[in-house]
């Protein structure tokens, strides 16, 4: 089964700074795959990059075998890769509705304004916010607003959908509601590459996991293994606790 | 649709005007529908796509110089118009390549410049342009009275053209996707706006009729020099007008400008000297106490609540 | 040989470039707005600078301190009353703020003064040097020197004392400044201040050599801009480097090209800049 996203020794550097580091993975059409590491180990940039917001300095990213390094965002939108920010910029002045019609329209490749509004609505009640539709969209809590980018995001009808931290500041909860809203999308055959920091998300959701630690790729696999992994154990835990209890299967 | 007939009504009162015979009026009437133009323009990229530009006056006076140069090559007056805003729109994707990829101030300060470029161009080539002894233009054979009311019309059917084009790209994917692009423009991208695309195309919107707008006021004034055609006031007034009007909005820019026409009117009669002052203070109180502009307040006033279909601006 | 003497032109114009700008470069990179004012700031400073000399016979390099203090008031007082309630406003209401009390406050000395040109003339003119084939006016090498001095005296403030280090720290970050106790409001009415307190300075300095009116404040303003450009915004080296850099680019084009040229030739290396390269040469991300 070949890779619907491969990166090949991707890296990005900001001056001096590897922000990502020579990583390489692949992503399978229909996994969810799990994007873990430390603060600032580089998975928001490394999500940047394969959307065209940072080109990479080195490297490639192939999406169903196209080279998209160099593609512009829209673009690489367009070709079904969408994603999520960790803090969520929804537009301003515009209501719910309005917010996913955008998604729809450009990225969705919607005909015209009646179809993204209504394939919005189709996406705005499958997270729940149907009733506030037409409420401007910074009237909405934390937890409706993650729930926007996400509908957002769908509304897109993308391949992949990236999920850049959707349970930051939920509580536990909204993060349940919002698990069972991740695996839907992911039975839909929709793939999804998901940022957390929250263990059990990733656990319970990801068929598979790749860990990042100062930009570069320390391990990959499955969950419980990657996660006993002494050099994951490290990266989060530091050295002691690697030997303590790293290496036990 | 409603749109359309508030259109067509402005455009029918309009028109009527020259039956009451006022040349003074007509005149006046003629620079209203003028800054209109300006005006609308300019929300095209100022107030739709965001984008604070400075350049109106450079499309203004590219277009007056080059309907006047042509002319004066023995070029007809419509083609040459019509030229006017070709190489107005030619101009703005030329610039727009360069400066359209920086943001905030320093878009601002290069759309200035490249008024002053401009200026500085036609300045220093007086064997194509007349340079800084201006340039004259073909006298046509008309009565006081027709004259004036051939220029009215001509800028009025400019004026409803750009209006018409204005209601068009509000209801337009572009309008909608240039909304997006002034809320936040990193979102667009990554929602599949071709935002380069289509700030270039405000952009060019934002030239033409600017353009051929210059071009109009240099037969009607049958005189143009630089300093006259590149004023810097021709790119912050239609911007004041659209703060004042309504920034974004369909009708707020002609709402601004006749408003900031009477008003100046007023200071012009009785207070010559002070006339920069009174444009400083009115720009000073617009942008103190009524930041979303007039249409704001009286949404507010009356009340007016009306549920918006997604991706339509305010009237 | 002949290049020498451009080499000077270039250097005497640009320590007079880099004091105007450098007022400028600070308010826009402190508080992120284009003070527009700083042009006119820049021609009240010549007046007050023409004033004192014509009826005490103030020379004009004392008056820099008067127009200093006086511009200081004005910017102070402009910043803190009208500016600073639209500080967080984006870039267009900011920048029509200014434009439009430019509009009054241009107009208003047009009224006092009326447009036309003065020009201070100094009854005891310092002598010009000769430094072999380089000519050099005297007065014009004391304000060059004196600018310098300002812009140095201004470096060593934003260093050393702690409003100064406040200012910069608000120009790096101004929510972390905040959090850090700073008084944002009160400092960006005194970086205002500053930055008028430059302009009327560097007016004073100017009296003796540009022709003053009202109507050159544009011409100022548009120095001031391209420095920055050149430069970078907010800090002191990067306005010496650009003001020095316009200083040469204009002397050399004027001297290949005519002094006709010279203002085209500026905005389009301006353009080129903005194009290329906003942060400037010392490659400061410029703010939006």
């Amino acid at each position: 089964m070949s890779a619907l996203l491969s990166l090949d020794n991707v890296s990005r550097a900001f001056g001096g700074l590897r922000a990502v580091d020579g990583v390489s993975f692949d992503v399978a059409p229909g996994e969810v795959l799990g994007l873990i590491g430390p603060n600032g180990a580089g998975k928001t940039t490394l999500i940047n990059v394969i959307t065209g917001v940072h080109p990479a300095t080195d490297g490639r990213v192939v999406f169903e075998g196209r080279d998209i390094t160099r593609m512009k965002s829209h673009q690489i939108a367009k070709l079904g890769l969408s994603r999520t920010f960790q803090i969520v910029q929804p537009f301003p002045k515009m209501t719910v509705l309005e917010n996913v019609a955008a998604g729809a329209l450009f990225g969705g490749q919607a005909a015209n304004m009646a179809e993204a509004s209504s394939a919005a609505m189709e996406q705005l009640r499958f997270t729940g916010l149907a009733q506030v539709a037409d409420n401007p969209a910074l009237s909405l809590t934390l937890a409706q607003r993650k729930r926007l980018e996400f509908a957002k995001g769908l509304a897109m009808k993308p391949r992949i959908l990236m999920l850049d931290e959707v349970n930051a500041g939920l509580n536990s909860t909204e993060v349940d509601e919002a698990l069972a809203m991740i695996r839907k999308v992911a039975e839909r055959g929709v793939t999804i590459i998901l940022i957390e920091h929250l263990l059990k998300v990733v656990l319970s959701v990801s068929h598979r996991i790749v860990v990042l630690h100062h930009g570069a790729l320390i391990a990959e696999g499955a969950p419980q293994a990657v996660l006993r992994d002494p050099a994951v154990v490290e990266a989060y835990l530091g050295a002691k606790y690697a030997a303590r209890y790293g290496g036990t299967a | 649709m409603k749109n359309w007939l508030i259109l067509a009504a402005g455009t029918a009162v309009l028109a009527l005007l020259p039956l009451l015979g006022d040349n003074y009026l007509m005149r006046l009437a003629t620079i209203a529908t003028m800054y209109v133009v300006l005006a609308q323009s300019w929300n095209f990229i100022g107030g739709l796509a965001g984008y604070p530009s400075f350049a109106t006056a450079g499309f203004f006076g590219l277009g007056a110089y080059t309907s006047a140069v042509l002319m004066s090559m023995g070029s007809p007056l419509y083609l040459s118009w019509a030229a006017a805003g070709v190489a107005a729109v030619l101009f703005s994707a030329l610039v727009g390549g360069a400066i359209l990829h920086l943001r905030g101030h320093y878009f601002a300060i290069a759309s200035l410049v490249t008024v002053e470029v401009l200026r500085e161009i036609v300045n220093t080539t007086p064997d194509l342009t007349g340079g800084g002894m201006g340039l004259n233009l073909p006298i046509m054979r008309m009565s006081v009275a027709e004259h004036a009311t051939f220029f009215f019309y001509a800028m009025l059917a400019l004026a409803v053209a750009c209006m018409a084009c204005a209601i068009l790209v509000h209801k337009s994917k572009l309008g909608f996707g240039l909304r997006c692009i002034q809320q936040n423009e990193d979102a667009a991208n990554i929602l599949g706006v071709n935002a380069y695309l289509y700030k270039t195309a405000g952009f060019a919107f934002s030239a033409v009729f600017a353009g051929i707008a210059g071009a109009i006021y240099a037969s009607w004034v049958h005189y143009i020099e630089p300093p006259d055609v590149f004023d810097i006031l021709l790119s912050v007034k239609p911007l004041v007008m659209v703060l004042l009007g309504g920034l974004g909005t369909i009708f707020g820019p002609a709402i601004g400008a006749f408003v900031l026409l009477a008003f100046e009117e007023v200071v012009w009669r009785n207070f010559l000297t002070l006339h920069a002052a009174a444009l400083g203070i009115i720009i000073v109180a617009l942008v103190l106490f009524l930041p979303n502009g007039l249409l704001s307040v009286t949404r507010e006033r009356f009340g007016v609540r009306r549920k918006k279909r997604p991706g339509e601006a305010r009237p | 040989m002949i290049y020498f003497q451009v080499l000077a032109n270039g250097l005497i114009l640009g320590g007079l470039y880099a004091c105007i700008a450098v007022g400028f470069s600070l308010v826009w990179g402190v508080l992120n707005v284009i003070n527009i004012l700083h042009g006119s700031f820049v021609v009240f400073g010549s007046y007050i600078a023409y004033f004192a000399y014509a009826y005490w016979g103030i020379h004009p390099f004392a008056s820099i301190f008067i127009a200093g203090v006086v511009l200081y008031g004005i910017g102070y007082a402009i910043q803190a009353g009208l500016v600073n309630r639209v500080i967080a406003a984006p870039v267009l209401i900011t920048l029509t703020l200014t434009f439009g009390l430019d509009l009054i406050f241009n107009n208003a000395m047009l009224l006092a003064f009326s447009g036309d040109y003065r020009q201070v003339n100094l009854a005891n003119p310092l002598p010009s040097l000769r430094l072999g084939p380089v000519f050099l006016p005297g007065d014009r090498v004391a304000a060059m020197v004196l600018a310098f001095l300002l812009t140095a005296l201004l470096w060593r403030t934003l260093r050393d004392s702690s409003v100064g280090r406040a200012i910069v720290a608000v120009r790096m970050d101004r929510e972390a400044a905040a959090l850090m106790g700073v008084d944002v409001s009160r400092i960006n009415a005194i970086t205002f201040g500053i930055g008028a307190l430059m302009a009327g300075a560097a007016g004073a300095l100017l009296s003796i050599i540009y022709p003053i009116s009202p109507i050159n404040s544009g011409a100022f303003l548009g120095k001031a801009f391209i420095v920055c450009v050149i430069g970078g915004l907010g800090s002191v080296p990067g306005a010496i480097v650009g003001g020095v850099a316009l200083g040469l680019v204009e002397s050399l084009s004027a001297f290949w090209f005519g002094p006709e040229h010279a203002l085209t030739i500026s905005f389009l290396l301006l353009l080129l800049l903005l194009f290329v390269r906003p942060g400037g040469i010392l490659g400061k991300k410029g703010y939006e």
